[in-house]
């Protein structure tokens, strides 16, 4: 078993209600870092335990919090990013939806050390029902003497309000999140100037994941100095894991980052295999944008080790044979599973989330769909798919954030691995409208690249 | 039938422009617009956009331009139930395809239509964040998880049920 920090509690009933919450040690980190640190020494735990931002970027989050401009008498901002959209994640939601309190705690002790006074969590809309479990669990603090004013007479004051989305990705980008937070399209802005700097209504503001900032909890309760020697490297801590797709037990998994890929798809504790005796051939391990990887590559690095569920081991080999993180939306794919399908999929999921500002971006997402759609549906050439990544390289690097590199990221990355079924797509156009490719080669041991060659 | 909130829904909306700093009100039109197609048929027809516009002291076109960005608003009229299928890479591993096929063989429509009862809409839509219970759809403010051809059928039932009552 491995340590649990943010899910240890979730089996206990009634634990979304305060006096549940409270009883079983809730409020303690709260109490501590409002009663006994000041904001500083918060920054300085949360920059020890080496959190990394649970949304995707993986950014430090003590770090993150030290770039935030502390002009005199301009407030400042926290805002939550629960707009949880990317492919594959319901990470967020488990967490808000069963220990709301957890979240509250991590957001009050955050808004402390940064200074902040008034805090929005902003959940995507169509998260309709979480809206109210959150409202009444920050009621609950309140009466508990937990927000409003002179918070447990520290003479700290913090309220939290809870702002819905109306069904947009690009809105879990910070700055489109902000401009959405405005009353606006969800256009991401030009940086610099960086939220830290200039963010919410041209103040300065951090937004950071709801992980992230429930993740706070635990490392003001146990010290950062105990939270970093738990996981591998600069992996620390744990990570919540969405694991979707074809698996016995798609779920929400707390992991100390510390076990294989095999294990995680494989072990009774986690995914618990692939549902009737299938092969796996493929899994996109962070989230829809993240480089798919074939069976062969995932299990096992190009240099032949074992493929660790750590931010550094996912990322072995960079784009070439490794793949990210991400935001821990675990898609595998059993060898019924078509590529070109999926990759049409999300092709299509960028083209309809882009808002538009970039043409490379506006005009490429849809290209890209419209090119799969037709390899797809039998009548692809096989120039199309030299067309596909050409279109994709112009985009990466070439948009004002990274929605353009999201989409051009599973693109890629399925024609570099998956390059011969499409060719077959192209081939048998009449055959591939009846059958999938299948398993192939992807999950045959591959020759095991020199660690010096990579 | 001019659009008006009721007294409840107005402060409703002054509670919600509480939340934001002085001036800033216009942080509450994402809000304000979702309350809007709650309480006036379940889209937003100009009269309702100009009418929130009007409520925040904003441009129509301010309205308009954030009503047509995002995809949870409706800007034509909808079925009583709205049946919103997910049809991204996750839950197309797990069969949306033939959820979706069996939904407008039910019905008898196409993806973005309504019945002639005014009764069900059938949209598609991308990812909404259950990818481990998949495959699934939205109806109302909740998620229906997990569906098979049977509990489709559950639903269309529980709906005439209810739209009967």
């Amino acid at each position: 078993m491995g340590r649990k920090l943010l899910l240890d509690k979730a089996h206990i009933e009634g634990i979304r209600y305060y006096d549940v919450y409270r009883k079983n040690g809730g409020y303690a980190a709260a109490e501590k870092a409002l009663k006994s640190m000041s904001p500083d020494l918060v920054t300085e735990e949360v920059k020890k335990s080496g959190l990394r931002g649970r949304g995707g970027a993986g950014f430090p989050t003590g770090l993150k919090w030290s770039f935030l401009a502390k002009p005199e008498g301009v407030p400042r901002y926290l805002v939550c990013n629960a707009d949880e959209s990317e492919p594959g994640t319901f990470k967020d939601r488990y967490l808000m939806e069963f220990l709301p309190h957890l979240l509250i705690e991590g957001l009050l002790i955050s808004s402390f050390a940064l200074g902040a006074n008034r805090t929005y969590i902003y959940i995507r809309g169509e998260y309709a029902w979480i809206p109210d479990i959150l409202e009444e669990a920050i009621r609950e603090a309140h009466k508990n003497g937990w927000l409003g004013k002179n918070i447990q007479g520290t003479g700290f004051d913090l309220e939290i309000y809870v702002q819905r989305g109306a069904g947009a990705y690009i809105c879990g980008e910070e700055t489109a999140l902000i401009e959405s937070l405005e009353g606006k399209r969800g256009n991401p802005r030009i940086k610099p100037p960086f939220p830290a700097v200039k963010g919410l209504w041209q103040c300065p503001t951090v937004v950071n994941n709801v992980e992230t900032l429930a993740a706070v909890v635990p490392i003001i309760n146990i010290g950062g100095d105990e939270y970093v020697k738990i996981g591998i490297g600069k992996s620390t801590g744990t990570k919540l894991i969405s694991a979707c797709g074809n698996i016995n037990k798609p779920g929400v998994y707390e992991i100390d980052m510390t076990i294989s890929v095999e294990e995680f798809i494989y072990s009774d504790e986690y995914c618990g295999g692939i549902p009737n005796g299938k092969r796996l051939k493929a899994c996109i391990p962070g989230g829809s944008s993240v480089p798919i990887l074939p069976a062969n590559l995932l299990l096992k690095t190009a240099k032949g080790e074992p493929r660790m569920m750590t931010y550094e081991s996912l990322n072995d080999g960079g784009f070439a044979t490794g793949s990210m993180m991400g935001s821990g939306g675990f898609i595998v794919f059993d060898e019924d599973q078509c590529v070109v399908r999926h990759t049409l999929s999300l092709a299509r999921f960028y083209h309809h989330e882009s808002c538009g500002q970039c043409s490379p971006c506006r005009e490429g997402t849809g290209w890209m769909e419209r090119v799969l759609k037709n390899i797809e549906n039998g009548k692809g050439k096989m120039s199309d798919i030299d067309l596909l990544w050409d279109i994709q390289r112009k985009i990466e690097g070439n948009t004002i954030c990274p929605l353009g590199d999201a989409a051009a990221w599973p693109v890629a990355a399925a024609i570099r691995h998956f390059r011969d079924e499409f060719e077959w797509h192209v081939r048998n156009p009449e055959e591939a409208l009846k059958r999938n490719f299948g398993l192939a080669h992807y999950a045959d041991p591959l020759p095991v690249v020199a660690a010096a060659a990579v | 039938m001019a659009v008006q909130f009721s007294e409840e829904k107005l402060n409703k909306v002054k509670e919600i422009i509480a939340r934001y700093p002085e001036g800033k009100q216009k942080s509450a039109l994402i809000p304000v617009l979702h309350l809007a197609q709650e309480s006036f048929g379940g889209w937003l027809s100009a009269e309702t956009m100009d009418y929130v516009a009007s409520l925040l002291q904003l441009t129509s076109i301010e309205v308009y331009e954030v009503a047509t960005f995002y995809s949870m608003y409706n800007l034509k009229p909808v079925g009583k139930y709205l049946f919103e299928v997910c049809q991204t890479g996750p839950c197309m591993l797990r069969g949306s395809d033939d959820i979706i096929a069996y939904i407008r063989e039910k019905l008898n429509i196409g993806v973005g239509e309504t019945t002639t009862d005014g009764l069900f809409t059938l949209k598609t839509v991308e990812c909404l964040g259950a990818c481990g219970y998949a495959p699934m759809m939205q109806l109302g403010k909740h998620f229906r998880e997990h569906l098979t051809k049977a509990k489709v059928d559950e639903i269309i039932a529980e709906c005439r049920r209810e739209a009967n009552n």
